[in-house]
């Protein structure tokens, strides 16, 4: 077995490393049993006043299809499809100004900016968010008293006081991931495309943004993911009034003890976001072959 | 001329589009500031009078205090268990060819796509079925398969930077293999190990929708705990911990800018 290892080639064969893939064998293994165990009682039939399942079913997959659940189905897709566009437009400029500000300060400024939202946990963005769109919040404080409205503008339980926040969560990784690809474009092309008499808008339109295109892709898939992944946001802003499959995940599971049903949602919920991802991939297919390989 | 003019408009505009996307960014952080310093109870802007009385009623709030402290327990344990088996893998997948190897990436990287919500329901399940459910373990857990993505990029990203030929020159010196990774791989690694493990820490202490499910009342985190109290109470005391996090939260990632280099461990800079 060592004598074809490639491994070895490089440095003398380091024989610790067959027992470093044990503990992350054991993590994929317990966070698979987790998974298992979600689809096991998807498939359970759900007893009134027990927390324990009964025989197995198709029941909860077939309740799914009722107008209500259909209705937070789509209404989640939609939020996920708002937010990742709006976290596009606004985070590409600010992606292309983190690769391109040549001064240290500025630049170091704008990254903490952008990553600290990253790190601050939902309910906090969320909180704060309230106080910014409330109907005695900020900006509405701010609207009155300068006279612009007479009453106060009815962001909170709306969808879109939702997408607002949803924006401002996801928009860190959107950032990241298209600096990532703005940054490994070689400045040579745009040098050669400003020689040859381009304005920096054609550059742009002709060099930059299509061989941005991997990180594009990456940042839309991995927002959608995240919004979809959301749920004090919709659950303290939305206040009911816009539900998405967390919530309802959520309200199963812990006002009703329906664990089977919640886990059917969450398979189903899976499985959508599974299709719409990879739709999104083939359908981004020919734009991917424009970036650099 | 005019093109020289419209390229300075360009210039103007594109800076004033990253100032309102930044204001848009740090507008929410501005204003829990605000209205934690905010001596009334009521939300008003701007603040009649300033006062610290929320930061002293959150800091005496005891589901707060008991939130801090169950927190850290489980970032700690986390954090520490996501770096060994993150670094450890991060090793392998580079180093080292298996069965399997791209199967358990796989699963691994998972929780960057699989909701919350699932893996948090998935590890109550599990919990409820062999009777860990008032413990933290399964919160650990938990915790560790959420964060381990976040471990293993960090690690996995400066181990391909690293130059292999330091390692190869120690060995063909006659240092056998653990006094390469000893002397040589690991304190190049350092800067990786210490971002990845502050990542893990930081994101494990704030993370909040698995953590509600599989949280019992007597481990519930600080986040747990906040939520309860934005669904019961309108105070500012809310307003006042809040900045506290914002604060320690910018000032850990200021000091990973500043020690680690936050560009290269995010992969938005060159490494050259």
């Amino acid at each position: 077995m060592c004598a074809r290892d490639h491994v070895g080639a490089t440095v003398k064969t380091q024989p610790f490393l067959r027992s470093f893939v044990t503990p992350a064998a054991l993590c994929a293994l317990a966070f698979l049993i987790a998974m298992a165990a979600v689809l096991q009682y998807s498939l359970r039939a759900y007893i009134p006043g027990s927390l324990d399942p009964g025989g197995l079913t198709l029941a909860n997959f077939t309740a799914l299809l009722k107008p209500l659940y259909a209705q937070v189905f789509l209404n989640t897709v939609w939020i996920c499809f708002l937010t990742a566009s709006y976290t596009l437009i606004v985070g590409y400029p600010l992606a292309y100004a983190l690769v391109h500000v040549r001064n240290r300060f500025a630049k170091s400024a704008i990254l903490i900016t952008v990553v600290t939202p990253l790190f601050l946990g939902e309910v906090v963005r969320t909180y704060s968010w309230i106080i910014v769109l409330g109907n005695n919040g900020f900006i509405n404080s701010i609207l009155l008293q300068l006279g612009i409205i007479e009453t106060p503008f009815q962001f909170m339980f709306t969808r879109f006081g939702v997408v607002v926040a949803l924006v401002h969560v996801t928009m860190p990784v959107m950032v990241i991931m298209l600096a990532a690809a703005l940054s490994h474009i070689d400045r040579d092309y745009l040098e050669a495309a400003e020689s040859l008499g381009a304005g920096r808008i054609r550059a742009f339109a002709t060099v930059t943004l299509p061989l941005s295109m991997p990180g594009i892709i990456a940042g839309v898939t991995t927002s959608f993911a995240w919004t979809f992944s959301a749920f004090a946001t919709p659950q303290l802003i939305g206040g009911g009034q816009v539900n998405m499959i967390s919530n309802l995940v959520y309200q199963l599971g812990f006002a009703s003890f329906n664990f089977p049903f919640a886990a059917s949602l969450c398979v189903a919920g899976l499985a959508l976001t599974l299709a719409v991802l990879s739709l999104l991939r083939l359908a981004t297919r020919p734009l991917e072959k424009m970036g650099p390989h | 001329m005019p093109r020289s003019s419209f390229q300075r408009l360009l210039d103007i505009g594109g800076t004033l589009v990253v100032l309102a996307i930044l204001g848009f960014l740090l507008l929410p952080a501005i204003v829990v500031t605000l209205a934690a310093f905010n001596d009334k109870a009521l939300l008003s802007f701007p603040p009649q009078a300033l006062s610290l009385r929320w930061f002293a009623k959150a800091i005496a709030y005891d589901d707060f205090r008991e939130g801090f402290g169950n927190g850290l327990i489980v970032t700690i344990w986390s954090s520490t268990i996501a770096l060994i088996v993150g670094a450890t893998f991060a090793f392998a997948l580079d180093r080292y060819q298996f069965r399997l190897k791209a199967a358990i990436e796989g699963i691994l990287l998972s929780p960057l796509v699989v909701p919350h919500f699932t893996v948090g329901l998935g590890f109550l399940i599990l919990a409820a079925q062999i009777g860990l459910m008032r413990g933290y373990t399964i919160v650990v857990v938990c915790h560790v398969i959420l964060v381990l993505p976040f471990v293993l990029r960090s690690v996995y990203v400066s181990l391909r930077n690293l130059d292999r030929r330091l390692e190869l020159a120690a060995s063909s010196l006659g240092a056998p293999p653990h006094l390469v990774l000893a002397t040589i791989t690991l304190p190049l690694l350092l800067p990786g190990l210490v971002s990845g493990w502050l990542f893990a820490a930081i994101l494990s202490f704030n993370e909040f929708t698995a953590s509600l499910f599989v949280t019992a009342q007597r481990t519930q985190t600080l986040p747990v705990a906040m939520y309860n109290y934005v669904r019961e109470y309108a105070d500012p005391s809310m307003a006042a911990i809040s900045v506290m996090y914002i604060v320690a939260t910018a000032a850990l990632l200021t000091f990973a800018n500043a020690f680690l280099g936050l560009g290269k461990v995010l992969n938005v800079e060159h490494g050259r």
